[in-house]
């Protein structure tokens, strides 16, 4: 097999081969992770994005090119995308897959927009933008390929019994999840981590959603009620991303989609996401235990499993109470 | 500090909590407002998991003897049969001790990994 282009100018040259792009200069890469790598490059003036797979990854990311096209073009403000493998007839030279888009100027750290004061006037508005982006998002139509419907409930509970660990807590809050399991509502593309970190802000507001590899079709209140999860706060006051009422989010979100999604349902989905991160936090820490990457900071998530269990026992009673609804 | 909980027989001092807590405060003094960006959060992130090390030498003997008390009252020998019992509802007639019990644990688990996320209630 032929080695995969790794320098910024084998890169550069692979892209130019792949796509026509010409004139590629300022080649360097951002990110490493564990499923992909992110590059940064100039064509004249305008600031690109490439993403590129790892050999390794068993994500197909056709997938998530259709979902930014659908997304695009439904009105949520997410990257363009320029080019992609999809498109490619024949070999490919960048060696995996991979997209173009454009890059988009802003802040993505969740404790700057919570505090810094240029973001004050965003704050503002960012809880009813998120709702309009997000309604936006579930009114899409067209059908994408390769999405898969998932029972949240179903594939977490499987997660917590294969996990290796004896998790009480998550018990009690899976069997709380069961016995009050909103109607099943309509299916739709879910964005399926939508929350700070993922958004790109400016000081005017929202400019971009990333992060799409986790797009799936699901309820559309999954993506509100992963939004206020407690993790996603990062340390704010408010539930919606630390920065703004429940009641912002579901207005915004019922003007865009034409759909009110109650404040209860809301709630359930997100006592769902608080275990769903719960598990995750032990599924981070397996990384380092299980040695396929080592690292203090992954171990550290482990001890943060706890976090979840008491947020989403805490939830469950004040729901039981009858005081969830009210606290808007 | 002050406070020796693990001494032992054997081992001349330090304890190993006040190891621990040297090393912390190395970080903390010498280390920490050296170093920026990303090694400078993964150095905090190191000095809290010293904390927490710390704080559950400290508490986690008496911790461990009381959530075994409390499991064996439910019947169960081990958190694992706690969870099964949940599962299966084979609790539900206690659902009220069991989530008072459960909710306190993990309380605990808090005390120790970290203490400022206990909220009032």
């Amino acid at each position: 097999m032929e080695s995969i282009p790794s320098t910024p100018e084998e890169l550069s040259l692979a892209i130019t081969a792949a796509t026509g792009l010409d004139g590629i200069t300022q080649m360097r890469r951002l990110t490493g992770g564990a499923s992909r790598e992110t590059w940064s490059f100039h064509v004249g003036d305008e600031q690109r994005i490439i993403q590129r797979q790892r050999l390794t990854s068993p994500r197909d990311m056709h997938v998530e090119v259709g979902v930014l096209e659908a997304a695009y073009a439904a009105g949520v403000p997410v990257p363009r995308v320029l080019a992609s493998s999809r498109d490619l007839v024949g070999e490919n030279p960048v060696g995996t897959q991979f997209m173009i888009v454009n890059a988009f100027e802003g802040e993505t750290i969740a404790r700057k927009i919570l505090r810094d004061d240029e973001y004050g006037t965003a704050r503002k508005i960012l809880p009813a933008q998120f709702g309009s982006a997000l309604g936006k998002l579930h009114r899409i139509n067209s059908e994408v390929p390769g999405l898969e419907d998932v029972d949240q409930i179903a594939f977490y509970k499987e997660h917590l019994r294969d996990c290796g660990q004896s998790h009480p807590a998550f018990e009690i809050a899976f069997r709380w999840l069961d016995e009050n399991r909103p109607p099943i509502g309509r299916r739709c593309l879910v964005h399926g981590d939508f929350r700070m970190g993922n958004l790109i802000i400016g000081n005017e507001g929202l400019r971009a959603v990333l992060d799409w590899e986790l797009a799936h079709i699901g309820d559309p209140a999954e993506d509100l009620g992963w939004l206020c999860v407690r993790a996603w706060r990062f340390g704010g006051g408010q539930p919606v991303g630390g920065i703004g009422a429940y009641k912002d989010l579901l207005e915004a979100y019922g003007e865009s989609s034409g759909e009110y999604i109650s404040l209860e349902t809301l709630r359930w989905w997100e006592v769902l996401g608080t275990v769903k991160w719960g598990l995750m936090c032990i599924s981070q820490a397996a990384y380092h235990l299980t040695g396929s990457v080592r690292s203090h900071e992954l171990a550290a998530i482990g001890r943060r499993v706890c976090e979840n269990e008491y947020d989403a026992l805490l939830a469950i009673r004040e729901l039981k109470n009858g005081k969830g609804a009210t606290r808007v | 500090m002050g406070k020796v909980p693990h001494v032992s027989e054997l081992h001349d001092p330090p304890t190993a909590q006040q190891l621990i807590e040297s090393v912390r405060e190395w970080l903390e003094t010498d280390v920490f407002p050296q170093v920026e960006g990303r090694l400078q959060f993964h150095t905090r992130v190191a000095m809290n998991v010293l904390a927490m090390v710390e704080r559950e030498l400290e508490i986690g003997g008496e911790q461990n003897e009381h959530y075994a008390a409390g499991l064996a009252a439910f019947q169960c020998n081990n958190e694992a049969e706690l969870a099964e019992k949940i599962r299966t509802g084979a609790l539900l007639s206690k659902e009220a001790e069991v989530e008072e019990f459960v909710l306190n644990s993990v309380k605990e688990k808090l005390r120790v990994a970290n203490p400022k996320y206990l909220r009032d209630e």
